[in-house]
């Protein structure tokens, strides 16, 4: 009975002349930890920039809580609710870990998660709040980009590539922080290429393979068989050519 | 002797260039364009005090107070209008409209007050000068200028590193499209940095209009020196800008000490010389550099 | 013919008749070497004027239309070549044997020029061809020999009488503009314009197909500084007075940038059809002043904001025609025998 955050309908999105994203469909319901997986150029990325409003998808419906967001702006997303916290953390590099959490702060809306539940949840921010963001390590910016993220309060907040260039055990504890802000109201979708990690803390899995989608379902409804082959796409059509 | 007088004149006149500077220095930090129509936007508001402003009954001298808030927002409608358009382009157009624009600016100017030289009437205030001993006489205005340009620069300093919307405006300086994603509005942004711009410019303008006299193609005289100051000083740092004004200045002055035909070549030299030696400037980062 | 994976494909100049263009180019040229026994001395003057114009808008266009690289200081080497031929006059040479030394020293000039306008681009780069046109514009005010900033008279055309001087002045001038014009015809239709439209479209993808951009463009900058030094040289043919603020005068650059901007960047054609609409606006307006450069600016923006490829630019696209043909059409030669999918546009 929750209600559906997030319709996906058909949604078709090109990067230049190729198609990155073929008829994919899919839904989010509040509460809920959504990951989406699959090897390296599959589209994910580009799904997740076309459903912030950095990309304009070509064909499709994306529907937030009822809302049709055709055209809308990334900054107009935001105050609706939808946040994309991007690959590669992209930090402001001339502010300082204060002032970037500040700037995620005054473009989103009011809620739980203000500067002060911020750093009570990363409770060695405070005392570094004045470095700026080459003076901290991976995972410290991807929790800070991820406390930039939380502090527009986001219905829904969407993770690229949550743990890329990290250190398992930062992984773990960036993980370990999904369930907590999930209990905090915010739903969280998260792309990861990771597949163990993807398929363990979510609810939902969804499986790209080359813009298209290969498998969705419920994590313990699938089997690790049918989830690798949805990832590389064995026993799809895909000979290799004669000709090269 | 005369070497103290190069500096003090030089620090006089660079504090202005760098009022001038620093409205091109944030646009290109913000929206990576180069205004072509800069200078211009100072001499038209010279022009509104000198011409326009009188007939609001308002002295000349205190014209900026009518004059600047307006360019403000001249400058926030111009952007999200015109200039917004030409980025959407490429920055190509931008730069041809910029210039197309300072090109008609500057024929309007011509055909409307003529070629003949104008300055802001601010009665006997423009003659006398304060004499702090020996053979130095430093004019009033000039120290009027000087003072005005730090308090503004130190003032737009404040803004961008203690408001919010100065943080955005840093923000969408270094990421775009991060700082989007963080909820800002990057074309308000944009003109809220192009009405900086504008607003500044105006009072530059003003101020030039106070120390000398003015024509239709000072725009364009302004715009080359502005644009050195930048690049001297270090692309994308304000206070770089400052102290890049006061080189140039002084770069002029010992120009001018040979004759006032090489005034203008001393900081031409000086910006060729840094060009060659160190592109980016004394406290500049590489952004403009190819 | 080309083989491309098993397709055969047809790649050929992208003109739909030949022989009608060449006949018709070999008419105009023959109507325009004989202009002035056909033509009334106004119109040949007017003539000339298009003929300079043409040169520095042709050379505008290669810089910024192909290569890439947008400059208000092409007036530099205006006035270089204009102060070339005013040097060379003085010492004793023939001012119409002049020209072409003029041109050459302005290309020279301009080698050591490029590596230091290189370490800018865009905007940045722009003012810094300003600063350079500026810099030139004060160093020869200085210069008494040349007249310093009054300016000097051309010496060497005494012995000619005014109708044989504005003849000779006016086929010097139409031939610079006939070599400028073959030459970058030329120049586009080689590999130097292919790596040039490749580099327009696709800097990186340029780079890592082995070209190399920065010789590409230094090349461009020095071909289009002497064409430019050779607008300057013809001019003073006709105005036979050089005077630093007017040779130097940015008025130049604004001029050659309109009228690309108007007939269309990255064509041959565009700066010819600029040049006409430049010069029947000026006709038309000539008593007004100031304004037919507000108007032509106004245009310009105009058209770079709605019509981004220009005048011509939008007649080739509605008609499909293209008189210098200087692209390629590449298509698949009827039946193609495809071993894969062929991936089509």
């Amino acid at each position: 009975m929750s209600d559906v955050l997030l319709e996906v309908s058909n949604l078709v999105v090109y990067h230049g002349q190729l198609c990155a994203v073929d008829d994919v469909s899919f839904s989010i319901e509040a509460g809920e930890i959504f990951a989406v997986i699959g090897a390296n150029g599959a589209g994910k990325s580009t799904m997740l920039r076309s459903l912030a409003g950095l990309h304009s998808p070509k064909s499709g419906v994306v529907a937030f809580k009822g809302h049709d967001l055709a055209g809308q702006s990334p900054h107009k997303r935001v105050a609706a609710g939808l946040s994309l916290v991007p690959e590669g953390r992209r930090l402001f590099s001339s502010l300082t870990l204060e002032e970037n959490l500040q700037v995620g702060a005054k473009g989103g809306r009011k809620g739980t998660f203000d500067l002060a539940k911020i750093y009570e949840l990363f409770d060695w921010m405070p005392a570094r709040r004045r470095q700026y963001a080459w003076q901290f390590s991976g995972g410290e910016q991807q929790a800070i980009a991820l406390g930039r993220g939380l502090l527009s309060n986001p219905d829904l907040l969407m993770v690229d590539e949550i743990s890329l260039g990290l250190a398992p055990i930062v992984i773990e504890r960036i993980y370990a922080l999904i369930p907590e802000i999930v209990a905090h109201g915010v739903s969280v979708l998260i792309i990861e290429q990771d597949v163990s990690q993807g398929v363990a803390v979510a609810d939902h899995v969804l499986c790209l393979l080359e813009g298209r989608t290969s498998l969705r379902g419920r994590p313990e409804e699938l089997s690790p068989e049918q989830i690798e082959r949805a990832y590389f796409g064995v026993g799809a059509q895909h000979e290799s050519d004669v000709a090269s | 002797m005369t070497w103290f007088n190069i500096l003090i004149e030089g620090a006089l006149v660079g504090g202005f260039y760098a009022l001038f500077a620093c409205g091109l220095s944030l646009m290109f930090g913000v929206m990576k364009i180069i205004n072509l129509a800069h200078g211009d936007m100072a001499v038209v508001a010279a022009y509104i005090a000198v011409f326009l402003v009188p007939h609001l009954h308002i002295s000349e001298v205190l014209s900026f107070i009518v004059v600047v808030p307006i360019f403000g927002l001249v400058g926030y409608v111009v952007q999200r209008t015109l200039i917004q358009k030409s980025i959407d382009r490429d920055p190509f157009t931008t730069l041809l409209v910029t210039f197309g624009l300072s090109v008609v600016i500057e024929n309007l100017l011509l055909e409307g007050y003529s070629a003949n030289g104008q300055t802001v009437n601010i009665g006997s205030a423009a003659y006398n000068s304060w004499h702090p001993g020996g053979i130095f006489y430093l004019s009033y205005v000039s120290l009027v200028v000087l003072a005005t340009s730090v308090v503004v620069l130190g003032a737009l300093q404040f803004f961008l590193s203690k408001t919010g919307l100065g943080r955005q405006i840093r923000a969408v300086a270094d990421d775009q499209e991060a700082a989007e994603l963080s909820g800002t509005n990057y074309r308000h942004i944009f003109g809220v940095a192009a009405a900086i711009a504008f607003a500044t410019v105006a009072l530059a303008g003003i101020a030039y209009g106070m120390m000398t006299q003015f024509s239709p193609s000072s725009g364009g005289i302004n715009l080359l020196y502005a644009f050195e100051a930048v690049v001297v000083g270090g692309i994308g740092s304000l206070w770089g800008t400052l102290v890049g004004g006061v080189a140039l200045g002084i770069a002029q002055e010992f120009g001018a000490h040979f004759g006032p035909q090489y005034q203008v070549l001393g900081g031409n030299i000086l910006f060729l010389l840094v060009l060659a030696i160190r592109p980016q400037g004394l406290f500049g980062k590489k952004t403009a550099l190819s | 013919m080309t083989k491309l994976d098993g397709v055969r494909v047809d790649v050929r100049r992208s003109t739909n008749s030949p022989a009608l263009t060449l006949a018709g180019v070999g008419v105009l040229v023959a109507l325009l070497t004989a202009a002035p026994w056909i033509f009334p001395q106004g119109f040949v003057s007017i003539l000339v004027n298009f003929f300079v114009l043409l040169i520095m808008a042709t050379m505008w266009n290669l810089l910024a239309g192909y290569a890439g690289m947008i400059s208000i200081g092409q007036q530099a080497f205006v006035g270089l070549g204009g102060y070339g031929v005013l040097y060379f006059a003085l010492k004793g040479m023939s001012p119409f044997a002049a020209v072409p030394v003029a041109v050459v020293v302005g290309g020279v000039i301009a080698i050591p020029i490029t590596y230091l306008l290189f370490r800018l681009r865009g905007g940045y780069f722009a003012i810094a061809t300003w600063v350079v046109a500026d810099t030139a514009m004060i160093i020869i005010g200085t210069v008494n020999f040349l007249g310093g900033g009054t300016g000097k008279l051309v010496p060497g055309f005494t012995s000619l009488s005014p109708s044989e001087l504005n003849h000779y002045a006016y086929l010097e001038t139409w031939g610079m503009a006939f070599v400028v014009l073959l030459g970058t015809y030329l120049l586009l239709r080689s590999r130097m314009g292919l790596a040039l439209a490749a580099i327009r479209d696709n800097e990186v993808a340029a780079r890592s197909m082995g070209i190399n951009v920065v010789r590409a463009r230094r090349v461009i900058f020095i071909v289009a500084a002497a064409g430019c030094a050779g607008a300057g040289a013809v001019l003073t043919l006709s105005q036979t007075y050089v005077q630093p603020t007017n040779e130097f005068s940015l008025q130049w650059a604004a001029e050659m940038l309109f009228v690309s901007m108007i007939g269309g960047l990255g064509t041959i054609e565009g700066p010819i059809l600029g040049c006409i609409i430049f010069f029947a606006l000026q006709q038309t307006l000539s008593q007004q002043g100031a304004w037919y450069l507000v108007i032509l600016g106004s245009v310009a923006m105009a058209i770079a904001l709605w019509q981004p490829r220009g005048l011509w630019g939008a007649v080739r696209d509605r008609f499909g025609i293209e008189l210098l043909p200087i692209g390629h059409w590449v298509g698949p030669l009827r039946e193609p025998k495809a071993l894969t999918e062929t991936s089509e546009e």
